[in-house]
């Protein structure tokens, strides 16, 4: 008892307690992957199956331009890809919330906010990989970027910090909804929010309106700046609105999903 | 840990909007030993539970465990508590062995966790599924993997919200056999239970909560003496038995009832006596128990209602 007192109390600052823990719940959530068939499903097979599905049954159908279709949609596919992946987060941290282990949490001398943020990096993590392994089954179906290694970098510095951003409002929402069936309905919505906008087909062709909304939603930035970087196209400010755009949007989810998190936790169990 | 009860609740209440769970629950819990709030569903029991494991915020009154106020001094009662919930609080995606181990590092237990994950296996007798997954154990290796959790920082004081509730005999017993260890060790335990036969196995005291308060609160044998002496029921052939039977036991304030005479009994030598009484008169009852009196009997005298509210 006394040596397990005695390293208790060693411990520096709070802070770095709370890098320690995060560092443990990010590898739970980590093992998690590996762990549930349908997370890899997800994460190995959805983007590729999109990838050839918009690549051969529609892609002969839309006019992009100069542009070949294949190297117009993968920047759109991992938009939705993103999307799609960071729906898992969602119903993990409900899973969490509707099982007895928040209420572990709580009652340890850590902060138990720290488990979104292991969530929050598995999201990111299967994300990239999906990223990759679409990238590289682009390649095999007629994907030709044609980028710096500057531009390469930018793109996924931009798609990183989407990444993160995308899933820590998927696990906002599944705080939120508190049960996994009810955080898989209400991160849905997510999923279809690139399609309304520049990622399969270009907005040009869209009634006004809808258009303008599609040109300048935040998603649509996000996948305009990495085409435009990838296929070194003109890339005007797209990537400096999606940065300010998606920073904002940082800024206002991550402090609600804490407070949010809080409040859901602390109310009587049902 | 700091001087006086290990667990000291004054007059605390709780309410959601009109709802009053907790109205003016008073405990106090000796180091060492064990309290049983033992009550119904919605008794209180487990709301009393999540405040004095800072789970839950309360109106007013005064909570101190482990000498520290659970208000003011959270993280210092969540350092000297372990919790074990109704809910089993484990992660089924991770291996029994794992789960130790994350709990462990969250609690700073660094490069002693994997060493500590590694005695409470075996303590809980778990090493055999150590390494599988949590989703394949049974409801009786969850509760003793949770069990064991909660006691990875050797905490001085123990929470167990009804810690036996949906298992089997065979592991209720287990889980019985593993904290009367810990009892032995010096940890002081707050249980909260429906079963009588928990209550009266495991604890030291035992509190009677009932509509948000503590009804009666003592030592096993004192409640049961509160309810009354054990009972001698004496079973006869017929009715007109009963009745010669019941006359001449008069003076033993006898219960009659359709085919039994009881009266209370305090020592063996009144057995003998009633016993002898009645052969005197030529009747030999069919059948004798002695009853005793159950903590259910202690809770329907108290408050007039059956416990589980029957």
């Amino acid at each position: 008892m006394s040596t397990i007192e005695l390293s208790a109390k060693r411990g520096s600052s709070e802070w770095a307690g709370a890098a320690g823990n995060a560092r443990v719940l990010i590898a739970r959530s980590l093992r998690h992957i590996l762990r549930s068939p349908e997370q890899l499903m997800l994460m190995l097979f959805l983007p590729i199956m999109m990838l050839l599905m918009f690549r051969y049954l529609f892609g002969g159908a839309i006019n992009t331009g100069d542009v070949t279709y294949v190297n117009y949609v993968v920047a759109g596919i991992i938009a939705v890809s993103v999307t799609f992946n960071s729906t898992v987060a969602s119903v993990a941290a409900a899973t969490d919330m509707s099982e007895g282990i928040v209420e572990r949490f709580r009652s340890m001398p850590m902060l138990s906010s720290t488990v979104l943020i292991g969530h929050v990096a598995a999201s990111v993590v299967r994300n990239m990989v999906s990223i990759a392994v679409m990238i590289g089954v682009g390649f095999l179906v007629g994907f030709r970027p044609v980028a710096g290694v500057g531009a390469w970098l930018a793109a996924i510095g931009l798609l990183v910090l989407f990444a993160v951003a995308i899933s820590w409002i998927a696990v906002l929402l599944g705080v939120l909804a508190k049960t996994p069936e009810g955080a898989s309905g209400l991160s849905m919505p997510l999923v279809f929010i690139p399609y309304v906008g520049s990622a399969f087909v270009p907005p040009s062709t869209m009634p006004d309106g809808l258009r303008q909304f599609a040109e300048n939603q935040p998603v649509s930035l996000v996948v305009d700046s990495v085409r435009a970087l990838l296929m070194d196209l003109p890339l005007g400010n797209t990537a400096w609105l999606a940065v300010v755009w998606w920073v904002a949007i940082l800024a206002v989810v991550v402090p609600v999903a804490g407070r949010v998190f809080r409040a859901r936790s602390a109310s009587p169990a049902a | 840990m700091r001087d006086g009860p290990a667990i000291e609740v004054r007059d605390l209440r709780k309410s959601y909007g009109d709802h009053d769970v907790l109205k003016g629950l008073d405990l106090e819990v000796r180091r060492g030993t064990m309290l049983a709030l033992l009550g119904p569903n919605g008794a209180g029991k487990t709301t009393a539970v999540r405040i004095l494991s800072t789970l839950l915020d309360f109106d007013s009154g005064v909570a101190k465990v482990a000498g520290y106020d659970v208000a003011a001094e959270g993280r210092a009662v969540r350092r000297a508590i372990g919790l074990t919930g109704q809910q089993t609080a484990v992660d089924g995606l991770l291996t029994g062995r794992e789960n130790l181990v994350m709990m462990g590092k969250l609690q700073r237990l660094r490069g002693n966790a994997p060493r500590r994950a590694a005695e409470l296996l075996d303590q809980f007798d778990l090493r055999d599924a150590a390494d599988r997954q949590v989703k394949t154990y049974s409801g009786g290796m969850r509760r003793r993997l949770d069990l064991a959790i909660s006691l990875l920082t050797s905490p001085s004081v123990l929470f167990l919200d009804e810690p036996t509730t949906g298992l089997d005999p065979r592991s209720r017993t287990q889980v019985w056999a593993t904290v009367r260890e810990l009892l032995s060790g010096g940890v002081t335990v707050l249980l909260t239970t429906q079963y009588l036969e928990e209550a009266d196995q495991l604890a030291d005291r035992v509190a009677v909560v009932d509509g948000g308060h503590v009804v009666a609160e003592g030592t096993p044998a004192e409640l049961k003496h509160q309810v009354g002496a054990e009972r001698l029921v004496l079973t006869f052939g017929g009715s007109d038995v009963v009745a010669v039977a019941a006359d001449v036991l008069a003076e033993d304030s006898p219960n009659r009832e359709d085919r039994t005479v009881s009266v209370p009994v305090a020592h063996a030598k009144d057995v003998r006596r009633i016993l002898g009484r009645l052969a005197d008169v030529g009747i030999e009852p069919d059948d004798l128990t002695v009853d005793k009196p159950t903590l259910d009997d202690v809770f329907l005298t108290l408050t007039g209602t059956h416990l589980g509210g029957k």
